[in-house]
């Protein structure tokens, strides 16, 4: 009975001692971002490295922008993620809604087409786009971002499961005998319905399109019209690297996202899981 | 409000009268038909934006890396046929090969050992024995929250090459010389695995977590009742259990990692080095750095069917995984 509880006891402190150095380990970075962020570029080339913060949190700031427009591209970026989420959240849950509830000839066809596209690796089009973009005259304009950006056919497909399953025919029925038109349907019925919904694809979008490189980094050539990830990058330009300001830009673009996602983290937590398990 | 029968009714009679709105006057039969028929317009047009947008920047686009591959072309003059004279091109480029080794050795680093310590995580945490699980659980995950291109740069960093950096200080604690990690052929495969591998782990396991949490405690009860070991009931309930969650991880890891590039190109720099460079990256240069857009086409071309066959091949020894699931349900 003792050495039963002795060795509970052991199993705990060791599953214990196990998370608390995984939990360490990757929040390490973050500090560790922080440090270097508040240290001048002499004090981070010092053997021991700094291992507190130091005192240029401003200076290292200041100098961020001395190289990048920094809050432009901040604000680039929200523009960019901003417009794809709202768009992709209303375009796919009428999609979604047309799959799920009205019956129109080719309906099955038309949306294992949207699957199949959902199988086609990005890179696969990537110069031709370039192309295009380039004979629309969208070189260096959010636009080249934000439209392809709107066809998103995981958001389809999971909009049409939600609506399939949130959204009772009887309701529907009900409408329709008061001759409710589609849309109308739609728009009063269907939508105060799936709102959590929307929350939940608003989340994984926002997320994919905020960290999106290689497109913006393409299509986006001016300075000005950088996005925040590509604008970071130019950081690492200069062939003498002053780290504490690299890292200070890198720290002061992570911030607010930890914000957002410490505030919100159980509906981001939940949206990322239930993204990926209904798929 | 205590007779809300007529005046639902009376909405409806006010609505009626609005244009646009079907007539009740109608006879039943003309009304099932142009209800059919507007279920029929509302439903392309519902659906339209997405195949407009997908014929612009989809399918046209596809075509056309299918034709360009086929040509020589730097984006401004001429294109000339040059028929398979492009994969012939990058088959004999040495640096072609090296960016799919590199993107296969770095897959590997990156997502084995992470996926099987996700595991091993999901496993602690779901362990009745721990409290605050939600803490650890957002602790985990909050490197998902950081972009892509900011960890390229914190780990980048971290691995720097001088002596001060903090990776080649702490080997210098045991005696070792630093390492010039940006120009080291296992050095950056293992800077570059480790970004991968912090940045997913913690959602690899909340996805995990999820899935446990979703196999019915009884299961393990009666288990226990049997008198299965925990090393038992974890190969024969968990695992198989676990299989949907298992295959996704994996079809998305696989698939993320045979599309690697911000991590390389920001590791080594704007055209990378070939100790890093990536099947993506290699593509990248070859049309926007040297604006040989026919060969960059036939090197999409090529990631696009080893991304079918390698996600194939996956998908067909992480199902075997379950064919313990028979043995266990006997």
């Amino acid at each position: 009975m003792y050495s039963e509880k002795v060795k509970q006891k052991v199993a705990k402190s060791s599953l214990y001692g196990f998370l608390i150095t995984v939990s360490l380990a990757s929040l390490f970075p973050f500090y560790w971002m922080f440090v270097m962020a508040t240290n001048s570029n002499e004090t981070i080339n010092q053997t021991p490295p700094a291992l507190i913060p130091g005192s240029e949190l401003v200076t290292n700031f200041q100098n961020v922008l001395g190289s990048i427009p920094f809050f432009r591209t901040m604000l680039n970026s929200l523009i960019v993620s901003t417009s794809i989420t709202l768009g992709v959240v209303l375009l796919c849950s009428l999609a979604g809604f047309a799959f799920a509830k009205i019956p129109f000839p080719g309906r099955g066809i038309l949306f294992v087409l949207i699957l199949g596209t959902m199988m086609i690796p990005p890179q696969l089009g990537l110069i031709p786009t370039y192309f295009i973009i380039t004979e629309l005259g969208w070189l260096s304009d959010l636009k080249a971002v934000i439209v392809p950006g709107l066809m998103h056919a995981f958001g389809i497909f999971w909009m049409r499961q939600y609506i399939a399953s949130a959204v009772p025919d009887e309701i529907m029925e009900a409408a329709r005998i008061d001759g409710c038109s589609n849309f109308r349907m739609y728009w009063n019925i269907i939508i105060p319905t799936i709102l959590p919904a929307f929350a939940t694809l608003g989340i994984i979008v926002f997320m994919q399109i905020w960290g999106d490189y290689l497109w913006p980094l393409v299509v986006l050539k001016d300075q000005s019209m950088h996005t925040i990830q590509v604008a970071l990058r130019s950081l690492m330009d200069d062939r003498v690297k002053d780290y504490g300001m690299i890292l200070s830009g890198t720290f002061w673009a992570t911030v607010p996202l930890i914000i957002i996602f410490l505030l919100f983290n159980r509906m981001f937590i939940k949206s990322i899981t239930d993204g990926a398990v209904k798929s | 409000m205590s007779q809300p029968q007529p005046k639902h009714e009376h909405y409806y009679d006010d609505k009626q009268v609005e244009p646009g709105i079907p007539n009740q006057k109608e006879s039943p039969k003309r009304r099932q038909l142009s209800q059919k028929k507007r279920n029929m317009i509302s439903g392309y047009l519902f659906i339209s934006p997405f195949y407009l947008l997908f014929a612009v920047f989809g399918l046209f686009p596809i075509l056309f890396s299918f034709y360009l591959a086929f040509f020589k072309w730097d984006g401004l003059g001429e294109m000339t046929f040059v028929g398979l004279n492009n994969f012939v091109i990058i088959f004999n480029d040495p640096l072609f090969w090296k960016s799919l080794y590199n993107t296969i050795v770095i897959g590997l680093m990156g997502t084995a050992p992470q996926l099987l310590a996700a595991l091993l995580l999901a496993f602690a945490l779901n362990s009745a024995l721990v409290k605050g699980q939600s803490l650890f659980r957002l602790a985990i995950f909050l490197p998902y929250v950081t972009s892509i291109v900011a960890v390229a740069i914190v780990f980048s960093v971290i691995f720097s090459n001088q002596e001060s950096g903090l990776v080649n200080s702490i080997i210098g604690l045991f005696g070792m010389d630093p390492i010039t990690w940006t120009r080291s052929e296992w050095g950056t495969k293992i800077a570059i695995a480790t970004m991968v591998f912090w940045r997913w782990v913690g959602y690899n396991t909340i996805i995990y977590l999820a899935g446990m949490q979703s196999i019915p405690k009884d299961l393990y009860e009666a288990a226990k009742m049997d008198g299965a070991s925990l090393r038992q009931q974890i190969i024969h309930i968990t695992i198989p259990m676990l299989k949907p969650f298992i295959l996704f991880t994996v079809f998305t890891a696989t698939i993320g990692a045979l599309q690697l590039f911000a991590e390389p190109q920001i590791f080594q720099g704007r055209g990378g080095r070939p100790e890093g460079i990536s099947v993506v990256l290699y593509l990248y240069r070859d049309a926007f750095s040297s604006n040989f857009f026919g060969t960059a086409s036939a090197t999409a071309i090529v990631l696009f069917v080893l991304i079918i066959i390698i996600s194939t091949i996956n998908m067909y020894f992480t199902n075997r995984i379950g064919g313990s699931d028979k043995v266990g349900a006997k």
